[in-house]
């Protein structure tokens, strides 16, 4: 026995309450940040992620209460993304409760950030955020790229090559999302999730995509993630962490049960 | 009223130990503090950190807190947790090499890169997540909790050449390192108690129960 495989439920907040979009539109209520990570604490997930999605300055004060009331009752790991562009954004959400913080377009706009989080924070709390969408035509090796801004941006760089440029400069942690399957329901991009994970010496957080519960024992067998993130799927309660374990360990998964 | 010290040398977030704390125990009274008269009253304390042994070392010589820690470490139940464990030690390798406190013999080495599972899937480095907690030697840390429960861990460097008679626990990533320890009135652990639910609590609750002595069974 070895360590368990992670389970982790992110709640994409926007003013204060918890939202999934498909591709970042058609945006439905999901409810209370605070009741729905309660829930999923009592569920067994692993982890909870935040993700402030407007990242604005108002809403950050909404993200950082959050943070503060759940972490005074939720006694496992908690990741805050979104809008995190300097030391002290980190130091902000550290200090309400969070254990990690997910950097993503401040990486791309300054790779020297994430050097400079990890040496004052440790890399153990430094999650680099990646969204890549796959850029090679039919027929040709898959080749994925960075994008931001939601995926409408490219950036021209490698996802690969920045995945390991990112562990090189201090990330603990690779959190991935495919642009081409967020939001979808088809499943994780497993070639993307594979490529990466045998990349770097991090784990990898696979996103983007999951729809069933064999999407997540994909993810892990086929992708080699270390975790598996999902939004949708448990904020609708089409199924509960406690299925999504059961349905791994069943399918030959170590989990924390 | 008993009174618990975390102590607090500027590093990481103590907002979740410090309400795990109060949590497993509502009558305890819990203080984050950097005071030393404080922490030196206070009937149990915690050690708790996070980040790099380098920064975590010059911030307690800066804050003189080195020599407090010391001073608890000779009489009061005392738990260090994930770098305030490794800090107990005598040295690690991490950032090229820091002398540490030299309290618990034993020394502090980095997983080896390049390992694989049995299904040779590569071991990642740092350790982080849900793994198993073995005890190997009664602990009164691990009343009522469960053989091989899982705890929260999140570390790269890990604690070696602890003596066996010290050591409490282990786990294994891929190979049994020592996870929990204890010496005297000393007891420390690698993973996050704050950060590993019920279980995390009742470790919690069971430490701030023990009175310090090797033959108390926590129920003091």
């Amino acid at each position: 026995m070895a360590l368990a495989k992670r389970i982790i439920p992110c709640l994409d907040v926007d003013n204060g309450r918890v939202v999934k979009g498909v591709k970042f539109v058609d945006i439905r209520d999901a409810g209370d940040p605070v009741e729905v990570a309660r829930r999923y604490d009592q569920e067994g997930a692993d982890e909870i992620t935040f993700l402030d999605i407007t990242a604005t300055s108002d809403n950050r004060e909404t993200i950082v209460h959050v943070i503060e009331q759940v972490a005074d009752e939720v006694f496992i790991p908690l990741t805050v993304g979104g809008g995190i562009r300097e030391l002290a954004d980190i130091s902000r959400m550290l200090k309400a409760g969070a254990d990690k913080v997910g950097i993503n377009s401040a990486a791309i706009f300054n790779p020297n950030f994430v050097k400079e989080a990890a040496e004052r924070f440790g890399s153990q709390c430094i999650v680099v955020a990646i969204d890549a969408k796959c850029v090679s035509a039919n027929g040709e090796p898959k080749r994925w790229e960075i994008f931001t801004h939601g995926g409408r941006k490219e950036t021209g760089i490698d996802a690969i090559e920045w995945a390991k440029k990112m562990v090189a400069l201090g990330a603990g942690e690779i959190l991935l999302t495919s642009m081409d399957r967020d939001g979808t329901k088809i499943g994780f991009d497993l070639e993307l999730t594979r490529a990466i994970s045998e990349a770097v010496e991090v784990p990898v957080i696979a996103s983007g995509g999951v729809g069933t519960l064999d999407h997540l024992v994909d993810g892990v067998t086929k992708g080699k993630a270390d975790a598996v993130l999902a939004a949708s799927i448990f904020h609708f309660a089409e199924f509960s962490i406690g299925e999504a374990k059961q349905h791994m360990q069943d399918n030959g998964i170590e989990v924390r049960l | 009223m008993a009174t618990v010290a975390v102590i607090d040398y500027g590093m990481g977030n103590l907002h979740s130990i410090e309400k795990a704390l109060k949590t497993a125990s509502p009558n305890a009274t819990v203080i984050v503090t950097a005071d030393k008269n404080i922490i030196l009253s206070a009937d149990h304390v915690v050690f708790p950190g996070v980040g790099a042994i380098r920064d975590c070392m010059a911030a307690l010589q800066k804050t003189g807190l080195d020599d407090i820690i010391k001073q608890v470490a000779q009489n009061k139940p005392l738990l260090g947790i994930c770098l305030g464990m490794q800090a107990l030690l005598q040295h690690s390798d991490e950032n090229n090499g820091v002398t540490c406190l030299g309290i618990i013999p034993g020394n502090v080495i980095k997983f080896p890169s390049g390992t694989y599972d049995e299904q040779g899937n590569a071991i990642k480095i740092p350790h982080m997540g849900w793994n198993e907690v073995n005890y190997t030697n009664k602990n009164p840390l691990f009343n009522n909790i469960a053989q091989n429960e899982r705890f929260y861990f999140v570390h790269g460097y890990h604690a070696s050449e602890v003596g066996e008679e010290h050591t409490s626990a282990t786990t294994n990533y891929p190979d049994p390192f020592p996870c929990a320890l204890m010496w005297k009135n000393i007891v420390a652990v690698q993973f996050h108690p704050e950060k590993s639910q019920h279980a995390g609590l009742q470790l919690l609750r069971n430490f701030l129960k023990w009175d310090g002595t090797a033959e108390s069974n926590g129920h003091a």
